[in-house]
């Protein structure tokens, strides 16, 4: 191990020589990229998708970049020496996937200046921390459309993860995209209290079903929610990867984490020594958010969704666009206007129609 | 088949001799195991082994690593010895962090430097409160503290999560779930420039050998032997179990609560949903490691910390996965717990027959 | 009342894991011995089920599968605990580590794979009566087993020479030996029972409840099912009420979500815990009953003098 670490720490040295002596310019220097996770890769879910990001870079580079990952990172003391450790060995580009490890990458980021690094679902950046994020909630609108016109009972049913921001987004834009083709939609939510438990998820699943829901969307990573909708012969919203295996009578779409391109233009920017420290929110547009197939609906509703899709795509819809009044009726986007970016990051509050309270 | 013959008196060279043996055979199995995986064995032992603290930052995050996991084995190895089974050391953590932790919330621009200790007082108070549920149930109720402590770290886990994503939220922190940074008077201070070994540390040496003399000099580590050794004997004596769960309860509550508070104030600087990575269940194997002694237990500690850095190195350099990690942890725990027989047993093979021949 | 069946059917999906993993750890329990990597061997059952199922497509051969792995994790256990006298409450809990570790290694090949879910038994006639049909007759075989397997423990426990030579090993091991009977024996078959039993618990969660594979999908029932032991003071009956106590209160909090219920989610979620705990509180305040149920040698090794 010494030995190829020494090798290729040598072998990095060597091309930076070259580089700078303007011998080799064409020659990229070689990237070591890390990843930091939060669960395990085996999760199917969050760092599943990543990982998958991550294979992305080995496939399109081959031997010129070398990555590696640390995977089931506690959000605690942990974070920071597993991130310093990975710039500490040669590492020029970290990757640190998860919310909790925003403070840990700035402490690490502070005495590497030379290493880049990328955080994603934060707000904190440097010269060398770029901070990246996906608009799953522009996924929702279209899935929202979607349920609108395929629900008989008119009750969309939702099981959450945690009240944060990202969540609530999510409801709310999915609540609107109902709206905008069936005003009657009404939500039931649950929170499982768990990104990953699939009992749990299941089991509420169930209990929303047994209230009546006919759809069933959710914000926690295994597909036991998608499981019992088939089930239980409803429909359903697949998240993070395509679920469409595991209920192939069920799944209207799946809003799929697609980070590949992103890790590989990331990458890239750092053999060419174009890197800048970046604020990416990537959504339909850019395929960081990618739709699964529109399966198990009929044709009008499924050339609605894709209209839907295209429009977003291109900014005639925004999930988000005026006027959006909060449920204490307070106008929260004027008409005309869509929501800024800030408003959206720390979205702590329901749009004006969901029947249900936030923990304050 | 395997025999055990007992000892007359404890080896006092197998106390010393059995880990070692335990790590060689680790070595061995392991090493077999890395091969097995196509990686080249004695890569991956100096990977998990020796890189982690083949430097001095190595060896101050391996302090950092153990100083939970001693201070609450320490507490619990009290508790285990006078047969009270306080399997929720980690809920009291979680206690301690809320109690200490809101103070500092609560005087998030305070420059005091009593706010410190406050926070520390109240951290081991809020792990001593919730070891103190377990206590009076028992004690008042006759309910099982293996269940009612294990019960009470998830009511305590939820209970931080409530905080952090709803009143003790960071007014400026985009709405996402983790608290006002502490501020500096709050923050533990560091012993070592650079590195993150803080107050803490320090304290859980303190905690070591205030542990040794109360178990080797007081009056109640006395107790805490003869009620371990022979629970009849020391009903006989007229202990007063009633007092002995109360005691433990409370220290090992309280030693948890200051941990928590530790980790907290140290290295983490906030609160946060996730603030421990399983010490407080971690800490219950360390205890056992360090066969309930206070100097064992730090060397289990160290051990134990030292198996977490390896893994993450091994992840980071030999893309071996996670899942060696814990399967490779797993067998050094095998091979310490069963070498620990060597103190109290001499091992002899074959029947009893055979037994017969030899002696 | 449409949901009352659905319910009733959430409500013992839901438990059954609980207490088939309770149900084998109360038997090796009872015998003296404390195996805490009950979430270990759950872990080990569910990939192993998982995996033989997905591989020969029978779900039949999966749970035995399930039941063999659990087995193996427990003579581990045993090995060391029994052969060797290394302390119970650490192997354990280091069982449970290995376990995460190996189900995590073996399942990395097995992630993102769907199986069929195993078929609910359907009598044709009796599964159509209205609301006791589906619930009586309309589960899949492994609940009806969790039943049968409580009833008959009762039994073995109660009526049964062996059921009683099983409990005088774990009340006063010197005193069996001293009769003639080989405690390390009866505990290593115990100690098996109760892998066997987690093993299944595992496989009833990868093959029925949520069929598929992801690491730690368990999510902590193993602990739960250690909890609801001692909830059970070590009684059979009153195991299946705790387990379904404990699954009746998990299932209803998210109902009353869904309800909208205007409660913090957090504190709906620490219902399950805190009525466990409220509840042994008020069975345990009779101090003569417990004390005749717990096992006196448990967690205590032991060696046969001779």
């Amino acid at each position: 191990m010494n030995a190829s670490f020494v090798k290729r720490t040598l072998a990095a040295v060597a091309a930076v020589g070259a580089l700078a002596s303007g011998m080799g310019a064409a020659h990229a220097e070689d990237a070591k990229v890390g990843f930091v996770y939060v669960g395990p890769i085996g999760d199917h879910g969050w760092s599943y998708r990543h990982d998958i990001g991550r294979q992305a870079i080995e496939k399109e580079f081959g031997d010129a970049v070398s990555t590696s990952y640390v995977e089931s990172v506690p959000e605690g003391a942990d974070a920071e020496r597993v991130i310093r450790q990975m710039a500490q060995t040669g590492h020029n580009l970290i990757f640190t996937t998860s919310f909790g490890f925003m403070n840990p990458t700035e402490k690490v980021a502070k005495q590497f200046p030379n290493v880049k690094f990328e955080h994603a679902t934060g707000y904190k950046r440097a010269d060398n921390i770029s901070t990246y994020a996906a608009r799953f909630y522009e996924g929702r609108y279209v899935a929202g459309v979607i349920a609108g016109k395929m629900t008989k009972s008119n009750i969309i049913g939702y099981v959450g993860s945690f009240p944060i921001p990202e969540v609530v987004r999510g409801i709310n834009s999915f609540m609107r995209g109902a709206w905008s083709v069936n005003p009657d939609v009404k939500v039931k939510i649950v929170w499982a209290n768990t990104w990953y438990d699939p009992g749990k998820e299941g089991d509420a699943a169930k209990a929303l079903i047994d209230q009546g829901a006919d759809i069933m969307v959710q914000h926690t990573d295994s597909p036991a929610p998608l499981q019992v909708a088939e089930n239980r012969g409803v429909l359903g919203i697949g998240q993070a990867s395509d679920m469409i295996k595991f209920a192939p009578k069920a799944q209207l779409t799946a809003i799929v984490d697609h980070w590949d391109e992103y890790y590989v233009a990331r990458t890239k920017a750092v053999m060419d020594g174009t890197w800048e420290s970046t604020d990416t929110w990537g959504g339909i547009a850019s395929g960081m958010v990618d739709m699964a197939p529109y399966t198990n609906m009929p044709d009008d509703v499924k050339a609605l969704a894709e209209e839907t899709e295209a429009k977003i795509a291109s900014g005639e819809i925004h999930p988000f666009g005026g006027p959006i009044y909060d449920q204490a009726g307070e106008l929260r986007v004027k008409e005309g206007e869509d929501a800024p970016d800030e408003m959206l990051l720390g979205m702590d509050w329901y749009v004006k129609g969901i029947d249900a309270e936030l923990p304050k | 088949m395997i025999r055990l013959e007992p000892r007359r008196q404890h080896s006092q060279a197998m106390v010393y001799l059995s880990p070692v043996l335990a790590i060689i055979m680790t070595l061995v199995v392991g090493g077999i195991i890395f091969a097995f995986m196509g990686k080249n064995p004695f890569d991956a032992l100096y990977t998990f082994f020796i890189l982690p603290i083949n430097n001095s930052y190595g060896i101050s995050e391996l302090l950092v690593k153990a100083t939970p996991l001693v201070i609450i084995a320490i507490g619990l190895a009290m508790g285990f010895r006078a047969n009270v089974w306080n399997i929720g050391a980690e809920g009291q953590l979680t206690m301690g962090a809320i109690f200490g932790g809101g103070l500092a919330l609560y005087f998030y621009d305070s420059t005091s430097v009593f706010l410190l200790p406050a926070m520390m007082v109240l951290g081991a108070i809020g792990g001593a409160f919730w070891g103190a549920i377990p206590a009076l149930l028992r004690t008042r109720f006759n309910a099982n503290e293996i269940l009612t402590s294990l019960m009470l770290t998830y009511v305590a886990t939820l209970f931080l999560s409530f905080l952090v994503h709803g009143p003790w939220r960071n007014p400026e922190g985009f709405n996402f779930p983790e608290s006002r940074p502490f501020p500096d008077a709050g923050l533990l201070p560091m012993i070592f420039d650079g590195t993150r070994v803080h107050l803490g540390t320090a304290i859980a040496v303190f905690v070591v050998l205030a542990g040794w003399l109360l178990l080797s000099k007081s009056v109640i580590g006395f107790q805490l032997r003869v009620v371990g050794k022979a629970p009849q004997a020391a009903r006989h004596v007229g202990f007063r179990q009633k007092r002995m769960v109360w005691f433990t309860l409370l220290l090992s509550g309280g030693l948890s609560g200051l941990a928590g508070l530790f980790e907290v104030a140290g290295p983490i600087g906030q609160l946060q949903s996730s603030i421990s990575p399983g010490y407080g269940f971690t800490a219950i194997i360390v205890a056992f490691l360090g066969r309930l002694h206070p100097v064992g237990i730090l060397f289990g500690g160290l051990i134990m910390a030292l198996t977490y850095l390896g893994g993450e190195l091994a992840q980071m350099t030999l893309q071996l996965p996670n899942a060696v990690t814990g399967l490779f942890q797993g067998i050094l725990l095998f091979f310490l717990l069963a070498c620990d027989v060597l103190t109290k047993y001499r091992v002899r093979f074959g029947s009893i027959a055979a037994k017969g021949r030899t002696a | 009342m449409d949901w009352i069946v659905p319910f009733i059917l959430t409500v013992i999906t839901a438990s059954t894991p609980l207490l088939l993993a309770a149900s084998g750890e109360l038997v090796t329990e009872k015998s003296g011995v404390l195996n805490l990597g009950v979430e270990g061997m759950m872990l080990v059952g569910a990939i192993a089920g998982f995996a033989v199922t997905a591989t020969t497509g029978s779900a039949v051969l999966g749970i035995v599968g399930a039941m063999c792995a659990g087995v193996l994790m427990s003579l581990i256990f045993a090995f060391l605990t029994l052969t060797l006298m290394a302390n119970q409450v650490a192997t354990g809990l280091a069982l449970t580590i290995f376990g995460v570790g190996f189900s995590a290694l073996v399942g990395s090949g097995f992630v993102g794979f769907a199986i069929q879910p195993l078929p609910s038994l359907s009598i044709p006639g009796l599964s159509s009566i209205p609301v006791l049909g589906p619930i009586l007759f309309g589960q899949d075989f492994l609940v009806y087993l969790s039943f049968a397997i409580v009833v008959g423990i009762g039994y073995f426990l109660t009526k049964t020479r062996a059921g009683l030579i099983l409990k005088a090993v774990g009340d006063s091991h010197h005193s069996a030996n001293a009769i003639g009977y080989s405690v390390i024996k009866i505990r290593y078959l115990a100690t098996m029972f109760g892998g066997a039993m987690s093993g299944l618990a595992g496989a009833y969660l990868s093959l029925s409840y949520t069929p598929m594979w992801a690491e730690n999908m368990t999510a902590g029932r193993g602990w739960i099912a250690l909890a609801l032991v001692v909830f059970a003071t070590w009684r059979p009956g009153r195991l299946l009420a705790g387990a379904y106590m404990f699954g009746l209160i998990s299932v209803m909090q998210l109902h009353a979500q869904g309800a909208g219920i205007h409660v913090p989610s957090q504190f709906m979620s620490m219902l399950p815990y805190l009525a466990t705990v409220i509840v042994l509180v008020i069975i345990s305040s009779d101090r003569a009953k417990i004390r005749l149920n717990a096992p006196a040698c448990i967690g205590q090794a032991f060696r046969a003098t001779q």
